[in-house]
């Protein structure tokens, strides 16, 4: 086809037009495209480079050690043992089932725990390794290690777990440590974030628990380089954590040991208290159990047998466990009454063996009566009808009062579950919780420590050590923080007449050392030490009129949960008071035949720091202190661990 | 005005077409190409494979192909335009029924050595058939509705064909790389008033019957069309990509975080980082400067293609290298968009720089072209 020179020129000319418009679009969007890579690049460039970091560094936390348990002698009694546990990493392994099959020649693997392992790594990316297993032996985890090569995928891994090295002595003081729960994480206002790594382990009972804030210590930071999938590139920092604070406790790992072997299988506490500090040298509850399965994840069975035993194993009786404290609280009676000057000392109160009240009638222990008793007399034939007629005369608030001074229904401060506060009512308490008026009754019942009054081991221990002191002293239970040495309450002195507590005391002294005393059986008789004491023998139930007529409540006649708790508290040596101890045993019976025996022993084994002498006993005696001594399987003092030369 | 019209005598003949060549254009190309293996090694974690290493090899395969191309002379290319064309719709056609499909709607046919998509080879074709048409097509008839009509049905053939794939991105190229055909060609203003007139419209109305009662689409549809406009609004599924290259691309700043230091791409934070959003890589690594010299080299490529275009006299020459020129900066500038958060996400790769054997082939292929009607342009009158 031809074309006149003037189309081919029209062509020409609508071309270059046509081209040169859109040449021109062309770079003006262009230069769109450059000011909006300007602006993203240049202006937002801050705020970009900000997101790209947070997409590619991540935060892990680095869970601190947690701090250790010292004895007050530096014997370890909480600490972090290496835990070895294989992991295995799907994407190295490649053909799971077989790296298993092979793995199952060193280590035992349940059915339930492959079918585990096998879910997991189906789920989890490929290269988060799975716990294959947990606290292996040491044989097992080198047999692992060694045969690395044919277990592609499997690598062995060291964490710490907590462990109790003195299990059951300590079941009840420590507590023991656990997986967090989200009840845990319920209870806490701003839960430190790791609490949220899993495995970590936190305080549930115990010091281990009333501790926390200070064993757990504070996380170190790592800061990682992830890809888009979320895999571990490289390690970028790190900032270390500061590992839990060391804590020693003010208690004797070995008398805690004999206390607790001692008490055996009863359901029965004891404290033992340094007299001058308040320290708390040992503090028992029996029966115990092994702190460190919780750790590791208790058995339903084993769970199931703890919670069923009617001795109540986990219950910490020490603390928790309140009773009515019996004869042992007559000595607040009397000091009320001496304080009052509503008897004298020399004065004497006829027991016929009851005291009639109104149409009621209170009844001695001795059905027969003691006769006339003065004050010394009252202590140490542990005379009801004495009390009750004193108590009468000082009324309840004086008694309650006295009771407060030395140490009853108070919440002492210490690291400790569950502390009861024990009960020391008044007329007041009464109308306010019971909606009823005091009667004479009530009085008379409490000034022998019955009816209301409640009391724990502990708070009878403090009790004693504050007669035998004549200060205020507070129990201590901590020792040192990270080597400080925790300064306790300064010890004010009770403020009562060095006279009245003084004839207390000798009342206390006849308990145990003279003829007529409840507890002459558990009298001591090494040289220059002499100790004091109380008997108690508490009712946990009314005896009817029918059964006194029949003379029928024998103790051992009766069912183990309706027989007498029997208590004894005592301080020695007489002269010069070091250690005081209180013994509780649930339903034991006597106070003089059942506790008093209890807190001998451990007494000598606190003087003497060790297994007293048989010439401490009475001579009569000796033959089955020596087969009971030969009985009690003690701790070996060697396998202890001296915390201090290794931390 | 035809090249029948002019003596052929001056045209270069032989080896010596060789020195006419438009050795600036090859120059900015091979630039280009290597920007593109030097991201493509940093992206594979500085390693040649498995990325670096076959796309030079097909580089090179299209050089040679393009200086074979290129010395063809551009008449015979223009008499070959309507068979090209059929061809590549009729390997539209086999792919539709007998094709491979794999990374989503790509279909390709295997050759052996590589894989073509027929859909790269129809934004070519498209060009060469529209530059022969209006080449024969007498100037007063252009605007004329008939004639309008013919090369619009042109255009939507092939379209029709790649959105059936789906291939959306490839069909919005065709479209707007035929429409600026028909532009560069002189059809009148008013048509193109008239269709982007109408387009507004329409989005108008069907946005704005959206929530009343005669409303044009159902809720699900409207929904999808919002993702795909906001992928914000998406944030983990669409939204992920094209926040994350948005960050790779601002992380950069003025001189970037050095080369194979972008923690974007090496980490995997950016998806398809060898392909579509390779661009990103290279702002985040070499920042505004290596992104704005890219584009540079980019601006200079259609420079250099309109200043030989409009010194051509020959009408075929100079559409067919306006066209390459337009469909070439169709493609960076959607590409670039899409990454940088200003249009949606469809799959359109960066000229000469993402990974892709058939793009870069059938690019290189078009500049041969352009590089012919260079050397072949006709030279004074007789």
């Amino acid at each position: 086809m031809r074309r006149t020179p003037k189309d081919t020129e029209e062509s020409a000319r609508r071309i270059t037009r046509r081209g040169l418009v859109l040449g021109g679009l062309q770079l003006g969007f262009m230069g769109v495209l450059a000011l909006r890579m300007r602006y993203m690049q240049v202006e937002q460039a801050d705020e970009f480079r900000l997101l790209a970091e947070e997409n590619r560094v991540n935060l892990r936390l680095l869970p601190p050690a947690r701090g250790l348990i010292y004895d007050r002698n530096g014997v370890v009694v909480a600490e972090n043992e290496q835990n070895y546990r294989i992991v295995l990493v799907k994407e190295d392994a490649g053909d799971v089932d077989a790296v298993l099959d092979r793995l199952q020649r060193i280590v035992r693997l349940d059915p339930e725990e492959i079918e585990r392992i096998r879910r997991e790594t189906d789920r989890l990316s490929p290269f988060v390794p799975v716990t294959v297993a947990d606290r292996l032996s040491w044989e097992a985890f080198a047999e692992v290690a060694v045969n690395a090569p044919a277990l592609p995928g499997v690598s062995p891994e060291v964490g710490l777990s907590r462990i109790y090295p003195l299990a059951e002595d300590f079941a009840h003081l420590i507590g023991y440590v656990g997986p967090v729960s989200d009840y845990d994480l319920g209870q806490l206002e701003n839960p430190d974030p790791l609490l949220q790594i899993p495995r970590f382990q936190i305080g549930k009972v115990g010091v281990e628990s009333r501790m926390e804030e200070v064993l757990r210590g504070r996380a170190g930071t790592k800061r990682i380089e992830v890809n888009a999938v979320g895999r571990v590139m490289r390690e970028l920092g790190r900032q270390e954590g500061r590992p839990g604070a060391n804590l020693q406790l003010t208690v004797d790992s070995m008398l805690q040991n004999y206390v607790q072997v001692r008490l055996g299988e009863d359901s029965a506490s004891a404290v033992v208290l340094d007299i001058k500090s308040g320290d708390v040298l040992a503090i028992g509850s029996a029966p115990s159990f092994d702190p460190n399965k919780f750790v590791r994840g208790i058995s339903v069975a084993d769970y199931s047998a703890l919670t069923e035993n009617e001795y109540r194993p986990l219950a910490n009786k020490s603390v928790q466990g309140v009773y009515p404290p019996g004869s042992t609280f007559k000595m607040i009676t009397a000091l009320a009454a001496l304080e009052a000057g509503v008897i004298r000392p020399d004065e004497t109160v006829w027991c016929p063996g009851f005291k009639e009240v109104g149409s009621r009638k209170f009844h001695c222990w001795r059905r027969g009566g003691h006769g006339w008793v003065d004050l010394r007399e009252s202590l140490t034939e542990s005379c009801d009808v004495y009390y009750y007629d004193v108590a009468e005369r000082v009324g309840i608030e004086r008694i309650a009062a006295m009771a407060r001074r030395l140490g009853l229904g108070q919440r002492y401060d210490m690291p400790m579950s569950a502390i009861h506060p024990g009960l020391m009512p008044n007329k007041a308490w009464k109308r306010e919780n019971r909606q009823a008026e005091w009667v004479i009754g009530d009085t008379l019942n409490a000034g022998i420590g019955q009816g209301l009054v409640l009391a724990s081991p502990l708070q009878l221990a403090v009790m004693t050590a504050r007669l035998a002191s004549g200060t205020a002293i507070e129990p201590r239970l901590v020792k040192s923080v990270d080597g400080a040495e925790q300064s306790g309450p300064g010890v004010p002195p009770l403020g009562i007449d060095a006279r009245y507590l003084q004839m207390v005391r000798k009342g206390m002294h006849d308990v145990i050392n003279t003829r007529s005393g409840t507890a002459y059986g558990s009298r001591i008789e090494a040289e220059g030490i002499r100790m004091a004491g109380k008997t108690g023998t508490s009712q946990v139930r009314n005896i009817t009129a029918a059964e006194r007529a029949a003379g029928v409540f024998r103790n051992e006649d009766l069912p183990w949960n309706r027989r007498d708790h029997a208590l004894f508290v005592c301080y020695a040596p007489f002269d010069d008071p070091q250690v005081a101890c209180s013994v509780v045993v649930e339903h034991g019976g006597g106070g003089s035949l059942v506790a008093a025996p209890i807190a001998r022993d451990i007494v000598l084994q606190a003087l003497y720091r060790g297994t007293p002498p048989l010439s401490a006993y009475p001579a009569s005696q000796r033959g089955t202190i020596r087969t009971r001594q030969e009985k009690l399987i003690l701790r070996d003092p060697a396998t202890l661990t001296d915390g201090r030369s290794r931390a | 005005m035809s090249y029948l019209e002019y003596t052929v005598k001056r045209v270069p003949t032989g080896l010596a077409k060789v020195l006419y060549l438009n050795w600036a254009l090859i120059l900015l190309l091979v630039a280009v190409a290597g920007i593109g293996f030097l991201m493509l090694y940093s992206v594979a974690g500085g390693s040649l494979s498995p990325w670096a290493e076959p796309q030079m090899k097909r580089f090179a395969l299209g050089l040679v192909m393009m200086f074979a191309v290129a010395m063809v002379p551009i008449w015979f290319w223009r008499n070959l335009a309507g068979l090209a064309f059929a061809l590549s719709i009729l390997l539209l056609l086999v792919v539709e029924f007998f094709g491979v499909t794999g990374m989503g709607a790509q279909r390709w046919i295997d050759l052996g050595f590589m894989r073509l998509q027929p859909s790269e080879v129809t934004k070519i074709t498209l060009v060469m058939i529209l530059a022969a048409y209006y080449d024969w097509l007498d100037i007063r008839k252009t605007s004329r509705p008939l004639w309008v009509a013919i090369p619009v049905v042109i255009i939507l053939i092939p379209t029709a064909l790649v959105l059936r794939q789906p291939d959306l991105g490839t069909a919005i190229l065709l479209v707007a790389g035929g429409g600026l055909m028909m532009f560069l060609a002189g059809v009148h203003w008013a048509y193109f008033a008239g269709v982007i007139g109408a387009g507004v419209g329409l989005v108008t109305t069907v946005v704005q019957s959206r929530g009343t009662d005669w409303q044009l689409l159902k809720d699900y549809q409207f929904r999808r069309i919002d993702t795909f406009l906001d992928p914000a609004s998406d944030p983990l599924g669409a939204g992920y990509h094209i926040t994350q290259s948005k960050i790779a691309l601002g992380s950069g700043g003025w001189t970037g975080r050095g080369f194979m230091q972008g923690t974007q791409s090496r980490l995997n934070f950016l998806p398809e980082k060898h392909t579509d959003f390779i661009f990103t890589t290279l702002a985040e690594e070499f920042g505004f400067l290596g992104a704005f010299s890219l584009l540079v080299l980019y601006a200079l490529i259609i420079l250099f293609c309109v200043v030989s275009a409009l010194a051509n006299k020959d009408r075929f020459g100079s559409l067919l290298t306006l066209g390459i020129a337009a469909t070439f900066f169709l493609f960076f500038a959607v590409n670039m968009s899409m990454v940088m958060g200003l249009a949606p996400v469809v799959g359109v790769p960066l000229p000469l720089v993402s990974y892709g054997g058939s793009a870069m082939l059938v690019l290189l292929i078009a500049f041969g072209l352009a590089q012919s009607a260079h050397v072949h342009r006709p030279r004074g009158r007789t």
